[in-house]
């Protein structure tokens, strides 16, 4: 046990968690040049396309320092905050952290509360400098940030190039020296920490764990607690760049486990696995059962994929316990499914993986969070509102809450006024204003967690030029005066346009919607008006001018091949539209409505 | 042997086309989006590819027999007596040619003074296709023209005297021309006794100066409304005056119909020769670099500039969708079932339905065609009937 150390990196997009990790691991000698590829610990093409890190990985590493082998297990972290409980148990493994700063960008929110929270859990933290290759780095001052942040010494902060391999060994160095070994008695019951699973066709759910005490053995009876299932572990074993089976893991290692669950719901991480015979009584603290914050339709576009949309999500579902779907009906879609995400980023994967890996073309409808609805007759008790559809007659309506969180934002001083102006009209209350450094300041908001799906990350990043991190919690429901703003087409509803919104932007908000909506919805060969309406009341609208000429005049020889593609490629296009009465809605309409100041 | 033009015709004749394109122009006309260049340096050059790519090519009809020979542009008018005879003559020494090929040349009212005339009338040209677009002053500058008025109306005087099967192309949805001085193009060119007429709604292609300018805001943008009007009104005064619009753009009287461009629209096979020309086979497309200097030097090494494209079976649906119904001919439910199969067939009128409901198609017996009605909306139309 003396010589296993396991870290995980925290680090902000882009400021070089994966390319450190690809250096990590060659200097390590854990890949053979045949494995090497960018990115290694990104598995799913999703991440590697754009980046980023949606999964937890872990990684065991052998290291020869100073004539001893160590074993290194790093566990990778996904680094959006529609994650951050994933990442919060994924710390809650490791005894220390590297804490990646990019010399040219400096700390970012997401990374400070992160920090915070490897520091809560007393992890060592190794302070990396990052990109010191970069011409725009700038050392001293990062490192000044760093050390005011950390109140350590500039000599720990570890300057290094994930591009270049540069310091590479010092932060080797540091993990063995400065992380401490696991402590944990190998006599005590079984009691290990789930930080993650992944599901494999053919053998099942791998559920990746920390043992904290005692080992776990192939073959033995264990105890999932949370869930209170019991299982063999027909398989358990290190996780090298592929999977080693061994006869146990013993105290303070990482590994997989595998016991033939066939779904991640079964799997929830943060769970303590213990033995069956012989529980441990120590439950790992820290176990939550994760809630979706956002919540959408899914659609087929076509009617007719209802249940292979199922199946996929079902499917989806196997290998992402977070997703949660129930079936419901639409007036204007027909049957789909009520989904809920951690969040906004976590929805656009899911979208994208049922295009990619079941083929499905969906609609997702305007995205909502769940508000709570208090009844005249019923004051005291909440009905949940997951869907704006679901309201309650407005007349009935004692009073709606919805739920609020606590954001924080770290910016340049330039961008201040600006991206106080944005969270004031998004309907936050600023708590606090703090400078880090004199450009870098810290704001505190709170505010309604359904303002952040409303176009608030772009918006965010074009009122700062792109220099600010945001990250959020939540904090609680608060009452607030809702109304739901509904949207017709051709006179018709279509609820999976409408909206919960704050009374106070309707009329803004419902005539950008209707503003958007004639942009983004193709002519036809009639009028179609757009409105806007609370209730009976129109508030806004728009008309989509009937299409009189859809025809190219020329179509000689040479024109016949690339007008037959343009019709093409039109047609696809038709696919992608869903038939709402007579009125045909291109599917990125009913998302795009979110972007509404683009 | 020639291609079988009455309306209800299904018979297929093996006659093939050429069409030469001729990539120069005296000047650019703002809306204009094909491939040419307003420098005849390389004119000499130029023709002897065209001669050396026809000769390259002489083994691709088969047994196939050429019903047209059509000289495309840019502006075949530039092109002197001579150096058309030079191009004629290497068509007849490489291909078999029908008895009466339908002859055509694209021609500039600017390049047709009297004795140009009766010079072509002399050669094996038989059919002029002038490119008058309007008799009116202030279209012809907006649109860049390099004639004017008078030239347009002068040179139709003397082009009647000397030719019987002559196109008039004109346009229509012109920013700024009034229902009225459409009236007066339409009634114009029926003075004169045209047997064909090309029209085609004044069109903003990207990247064309027109487009720039419009963007500008130097010159009205083109309105929807005013060319369905216009279109209407030619349909109207055309059909009145004894013509068939025999395809979307195109009106004939019996007997007049385009051979060249009918062959397109039926799917016969053709050989385009000359820089972006295209060529059809019945199983692929292929097209030449768009590119003057490019083109005759992969000539003048013996290989074809071209690239090429394989037509699927679904490609051909497609194409028989998109050009069948644009024309009289309109696309045979028979046809679709004998060559694509009872799917195809199946498909087509399922989603025909919506369109034949709203009359926007219907059926003539065995075949669907447009109405008159869903003319201006084909494009669309086609693109729905499509399989992908
Ligand atoms: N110049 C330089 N670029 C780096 C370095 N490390 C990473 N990058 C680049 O920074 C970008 C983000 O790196 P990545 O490892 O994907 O960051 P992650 O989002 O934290 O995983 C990529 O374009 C990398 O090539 C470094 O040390 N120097
Ligand atoms: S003359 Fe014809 S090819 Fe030449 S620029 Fe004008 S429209 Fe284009
Ligand atoms: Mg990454």
């Amino acid at each position: 046990m003396k010589n296993i150390r396991n870290f995980c990196i925290i680090a902000h997009i882009d400021h070089g968690k994966s390319t450190l990790a690809d250096r990590l691991l060659d200097y390590t000698g854990s890949v053979t040049e045949r494995e090497k590829q960018n990115q290694l610990l990104d598995s799913m093409d999703l991440e590697r396309e754009r980046g980023i890190t949606i999964k937890s990985h872990a990684i065991q590493m052998d290291y020869t320092y100073k004539g001893e082998q160590y074993i290194l297990n790093l566990i990778d972290t996904p680094g959006h905050v529609d994650f951050s409980y994933e990442v919060s148990r994924s710390i809650a493994a490791c005894e220390g952290a590297l804490l990646i700063v990019d010399a040219a960008q400096s700390i970012q929110a997401q990374t400070i509360s992160n920090l915070y929270l490897a520091l809560e859990n007393d992890l060592e933290i190794i302070p990396v400098l990052n990109k010191v290759d970069l011409p725009s780095a700038n050392p001293e001052e990062v490192t000044d940030d760093i050390v005011e942040l950390l109140g350590c010494d500039p000599e720990d902060v570890i300057h290094a190039s994930g591009k270049t391999g540069f310091g590479v060994d010092k932060i080797l160095e540091a993990v063995i020296e400065r992380i401490p070994a696991p402590k944990g008695n190998p006599d005590e019951p079984l009691q290990a920490l789930i930080f993650d699973s992944v599901y494999n066709t053919f053998r099942g759910i791998e559920t990746y764990f920390r043992v904290f005490n005692g080992e776990i053995k192939k073959g033995q009876k264990i105890k999932f607690v949370a869930t209170d299932k019991e299982y063999y572990a027909d398989e358990v074993g290190t996780l090298k760049l592929t999977q080693i089976a061994k006869k146990s893991v013993k105290t303070g290692d990482v590994g997989y486990l595998i016991t033939g669950i066939k779904t991640a719901k079964e799997v929830k991480v943060g769970d303590t696995i213990t033995d069956f015979d012989n529980p441990t009584t120590n439950i790992i603290e820290g176990f939550e059962d994760v809630k979706p914050m956002v919540f959408a339709g899914i659609y087929p576009v076509d009617t007719e994929d209802y249940e292979e949309l199922r199946n996929s999500m079902e499917k989806l579902q196997l290998n992402d316990a977070s997703l949660v779907f129930a079936p419901e009906s639409s007036a204007a879609l027909g049957f789909g499914f009520r989904c809920g995400f951690l969040g906004m980023l976590h929805m656009e994967i899911i979208q994208e993986r049922l295009e990619r890996e079941f083929d499905m073309t969906v609609i997702t409808t305007v995205p909502n969070v769940s508000y709570h609805a208090y009844t005249n007759k019923n004051p005291d008790e909440a009905f949940i509102v997951n869907n704006p559809s679901d309201l309650p007659d407005p007349s009935t309506v004692n009073r709606v809450e919805e739920p609020y969180i606590k954001a924080t934002i770290i910016t340049k001083s330039d961008f201040v006024g600006n991206v106080m102006s944005l969270c004031i009209e998004k309907r936050g209350m600023v708590l606090n204003q703090t400078y880090l450094t004199p450009e870098r300041v810290e704001l505190t908001f709170d505010m309604p967690l359904a303002e952040i799906v409303f176009d608030f990350y772009d918006r965010l990043k074009t009122v700062s030029k792109g220099y600010a991190s945001f990250d959020y919690h939540p904090i609680g429901m608060k009452t607030s005066k809702l109304v739901r703003l509904d949207i017709l087409l051709n006179a018709q509803p279509v609820d999976a346009l409408s909206a919960l919104i704050h009374a106070d932007n309707a009329q803004n908000i419902g005539k950008k919607m209707c503003e958007k909506l004639k942009e983004l919805i193709p002519r036809q060969q009639f009028d179609i008006p757009i409105q806007a309406a609370i209730g009976a009341k129109i508030i806004s609208r728009e008309t989509i001018k009937a299409l009189r000429k859809d025809v190219t005049a020329k179509c000689y020889g040479g024109d016949i091949s690339r007008k037959r593609k343009l019709l093409e490629k039109q047609k696809k296009g038709k696919k992608r539209m869903r038939q709402v009465g007579n009125v045909e809605i291109p599917q990125q309409a009913f998302m795009a409505v979110l972007k509404l100041n683009d | 042997m020639s291609l079988n033009l009455e309306p209800h015709s299904t018979t297929t004749i093996d006659g093939v086309g050429i069409y030469i394109h001729i990539p120069f122009c005296k000047q650019a006309c703002f809306y204009c989006d094909f491939h040419f260049s307003t420098s005849l340096k390389k004119k000499d050059e130029l023709i002897d590819a065209l001669i050396l790519e026809l000769e390259l090519r002489k083994t691709e009809f088969e047994t196939n027999t050429v019903a047209t020979i059509y000289f495309g542009g840019g502006t075949p008018s530039v092109l002197s007596l001579d150096e058309i005879n030079r191009i004629l003559n290497a068509v007849f020494t490489n291909y078999a040619v029908t008895e009466n090929p339908e002859i055509t040349l694209e021609a500039n009212p600017d390049d047709l003074s009297e004795s140009k005339i009766i010079e072509l009338s002399k050669s094996k040209i038989n059919r002029l296709s002038i490119g008058v677009q309007s008799f009116f002053e202030a279209d012809l500058k907006l649109m860049n023209r390099a004639h004017n008025a008078d030239e347009a109306k002068r040179c139709l005087t003397l082009a009647t005297q000397y030719f019987d099967n002559i196109s008039v192309d004109l346009i229509y949805g012109i920013p700024g021309a009034s229902h009225k001085q459409w009236q007066d193009n339409i009634q114009t060119v029926l003075d004169f006794n045209i047997p064909h007429i090309s029209s085609y709604a004044l069109t903003v292609e990207p990247k064309t100066a027109l487009d720039a300018l419009i963007k500008k805001g130097k010159i009205e943008n083109v309105n929807e409304a005013q060319a369905e009007v216009q279109f209407h009104m030619l349909i109207e005064q055309l059909t009145a005056h004894g013509f068939q619009h025999y395809e979307l753009s195109n009106f004939g009287k019996s007997g007049y119909f385009s051979v060249n461009n009918s062959a397109y629209w039926q799917g016969k096979k053709y050989i385009g020769i000359g820089p972006s020309a295209h060529s059809f086979t019945g199983e692929s497309r292929s097209w030449n670099i768009a590119n003057n200097s490019k083109y005759i030097k992969a000539i003048q090494s013996k290989t074809l500039p071209s690239e090429i494209e394989n037509l699927s079976d679904n490609d051909k649906y497609n194409e028989y969708i998109m050009t069948g119904l644009r024309t009289i001919w309109g696309v045979s439910l028979q046809t679709i079932e004998t060559q694509f199969g009872s799917d195809f067939k199946a498909y087509l009128l399922a989603q025909s339905d919506k369109y034949l409901k709203e009359e926007l198609l219907y059926l003539d017996g065995d075949t669907l065609k447009i109405s008159n009605k869903g003319k201006f909306l084909s494009d669309g139309i086609a693109s729905h009937l499509f399989k992908i």
